[in-house]
């Protein structure tokens, strides 16, 4: 299987280590949950990669397994019940799934940061945001409770609170919803990493608010050069910020590309589904293309390509055999620099 | 928070009228208190009439309780029939039962939430079903059996322990019926530290602060901890009033000369007014601790406000 592909143009990264390459890695990541009623695979065989300063957004619907390949990067799958039975998770070269537990806890934060989806039960309700802000700092740096608290007043500001002095001894419960986007935000940011897990961070909010959030987030990232992982459903969300895109389905990537290119030339039916599915302006008062039937049940996903029973393309081959991740090229043979496509009739979808 | 302490106080009153009212009642109703002092013999009816003139029990009821109530009020809890003033009783008892239900508390904190703690997460593994099975063996045997038992092994059999706890109560003789006492919390305590914290454990914040990369003895302590421990202060504040009170068997057992040995002596003896001085300190006690409780409550969780 092949993997996405450098497609941006990026400053090389920042601290100073000689390790050339992506700054992370996934290849062939499989993670399964052992549950009563079977094996639930959650994530079969998935590939990417993500440079400093690049963005990579995931798309999927729920249960395709983006948050779970996030998780398993970051190393807080619940294990039991979760495993991860094949693959390798590189960061500057070296691999995560193989590393002690404190090394990995050293990472975690510092190096790679998450931010979740709903900041409110993410935060901790009993603990004021200074402390929860301040605490990366005392954990990581050694630093003491007072410069902890400048710190976090600094960070506070960063992200654009208002009166941030005054706010730090507040509770999560007393910020509105994208305050507190901004405050976790603010706790990913706080070390600095070189890499950030975005899981759908503007999924709880308000449409103006998610663009502020948004805003906020690539103008963070372009200052610091990290790399950037965004998973989202929300395709408009990633035409603005991503520089690549992987779309998910099933716990596999069923297609790569640079991030406008997808928009105008989808190479796979689920991709061309989605983009059929958002509301047009030019074509109000017409009926809106919905992709029929529902997600699989990932206890036993169907034969073949997973898709195949949502699939208006769907042909014999499709429930037979499972179609890889292939480089897709133009109708003459050239290359799409950073395009793949795991769909046996890719050609009639993109070129058809 | 001001207004609602005021209001609470304002609250405990009627309620502290009607349980010391309800405990004069059925004191009255537990039987003639004058038939007791004359020891097995019938008492001489002249005398009696004397006593009863003389204690004011010839009155009606709601006439004794309102002078009883006044008197209380200002510091009188009257006499016991030996002669003893109540609160001559309660300054000997009172400390000791306080000793006795702190060591109980302590035991309750830090036997109690470690093993909540330890078994909510590891929840269906050996450790887990082991101690839960204790804890309910230790629910459903009585306070009197275990105390009978530790008192004869302990005391009687190894010698380890004195079998009786001396007058003054030390604190290394109260132990063993400070855990006495405690068992029973202890087991709630820690089946309740135990849901609350394997509940927590899959909570966001928590996945948040592993994310974070705190150490997980941090993650456990300043996050889970935190938050599982909400339920179980609650238990605990209102268990104090219900220590102090309830340490008559276990008071009994270890022939302890606190609260629940002279509330014994004095239901034996139908001697009202130490029975009623007793419990009404009591009423106080638990009024007290619950106030406390929920002022606790937000403390302990700042999304709670009072108005």
């Amino acid at each position: 299987m092949t993997t996405i592909d450098k497609t941006a143009e990026v400053p090389s990264a920042r601290s100073g280590d000689d390790h050339v390459g992506p700054l992370l890695e996934v290849r062939d990541l499989h993670v399964e949950f052992h549950t009563r009623d079977g094996v639930a695979k959650a994530v079969n065989g998935v590939n990417y990669s993500v440079n400093a300063g690049e963005t990579l957004a995931v798309l999927g619907e729920s249960g395709s397994g983006k948050s779970v390949t996030a998780q398993a990067v970051m190393g807080i799958l619940d294990m039991p019940p979760g495993r991860i039975p094949q693959g390798e998770i590189f960061f500057r070269g070296q691999d995560m799934l193989k590393m002690s537990y404190e090394e990995r806890r050293s990472i975690r934060g510092q190096k790679i940061a998450m931010i979740f989806q709903d900041a409110l039960s993410s935060l901790n309700p009993v603990l004021t945001v200074g402390y929860q802000l301040g605490e990366m700092f005392r954990v990581h740096q050694g630093l003491s409770k007072k410069e902890a608290r400048a710190k976090a007043i600094g960070l506070m500001d960063q992200v654009k609170i208002p009166a941030a002095a005054a706010r730090v001894s507040d509770y999560p419960h007393q910020f509105s919803g994208g305050m507190r986007q901004r405050i976790m935000i603010a706790m990913a940011l706080a070390l600095e990493p070189d890499l950030i897990i975005a899981d759908e961070p503007t999924t709880a909010l308000d449409v103006t608010v998610q663009a502020q959030v948004m805003d906020l987030l690539a103008e963070l990232q372009r200052e610091y050069n990290m790399g950037l992982i965004l998973i989202t459903h929300d395709l408009g969300v990633v035409a603005d910020v991503a520089d690549k895109i992987a779309v998910m389905y099933a716990g596999r990537i069923v297609e790569t590309s640079p991030v406008h290119e997808i928009y105008k030339r989808p190479a796979h039916p689920y991709t061309k589904g989605l983009l059929e599915s958002i509301p047009r302006l030019d074509q109000k008062g017409q009926e809106l293309f919905a992709i029929k039937g529902l997600p699989p049940n990932l206890l036993n996903v169907p034969s073949g390509c997973a898709f195949n029973p949502r699939c208006v393309m769907a042909q014999d081959i499709c429930r037979t055999d499972i179609p890889p991740l292939r480089p897709v090229t133009e109708r003459d043979g050239t290359d799409l620099v950073g395009r793949g496509s795991a769909c046996h009739f890719w050609k009639e979808t993109i070129h058809g | 928070m001001g207004r609602y302490v005021i209001r609470r106080l304002l609250q405990m009153i009627p309620v502290f009228f009607g349980t010391t009212l309800l405990i004069f009642l059925m004191v009255n109703v537990m039987g003639d208190p004058i038939a007791g002092l004359c020891g097995d013999r019938r008492c001489d009816p002249a005398t009696a009439a004397q006593l009863r003139a003389e204690f004011g029990l010839d009155k009606p009821v709601w006439q004794q309780y309102l002078t009883y109530m006044g008197n209380v009020f200002t510091g009188d809890f009257g006499t016991a029939f030996n002669g003893q003033k109540v609160t001559e009783l309660m300054a000997t008892a009172f400390p000791i039962t306080i000793r006795l239900t702190l060591i109980a508390i302590v035991f309750e904190i830090v036997i109690g939430i470690s093993l909540g703690v330890v078994t909510g997460l590891r929840r269906g593994r050996p450790v887990d079903t082991t101690v839960l099975v204790l804890t309910l063996v230790v629910i459903s045997v009585p306070t009197f059996v275990t105390g009978l038992l530790l008192q004869l092994v302990l005391g009687v059999e190894w010698g380890i322990i004195k079998p009786s706890v001396s007058p003054q109560a030390p604190v290394n003789e109260l132990l063993v019926p400070g855990l006495v006492l405690a068992s029973v919390s202890l087991a709630y305590v820690t089946r309740l530290t135990r849901t609350s914290i394997a509940e927590n454990a899959r909570a966001d914040y928590v996945r948040t602060a592993t994310a974070k990369g705190l150490p997980r003895r941090r993650v456990v302590v300043r996050h889970l901890l935190r938050n599982s421990l909400i339920p179980v202060v609650t238990f605990i504040g209102t268990d104090v009033g219900a220590l102090m009170g309830g340490a008559i068997v276990t008071e009994r057992i270890f022939n302890i000369h606190g609260v629940g040995f002279q509330l014994y002596q004095g239901i034996l003896r139908q001697n009202s007014q130490t029975v009623v001085g007793f419990v009404t300190i009591l009423v106080l006690v638990f009024l007290a601790a619950n106030l406390i409780v929920d002022l606790l409550y937000a403390v302990l969780d700042p999304r709670i406000r009072y108005a």
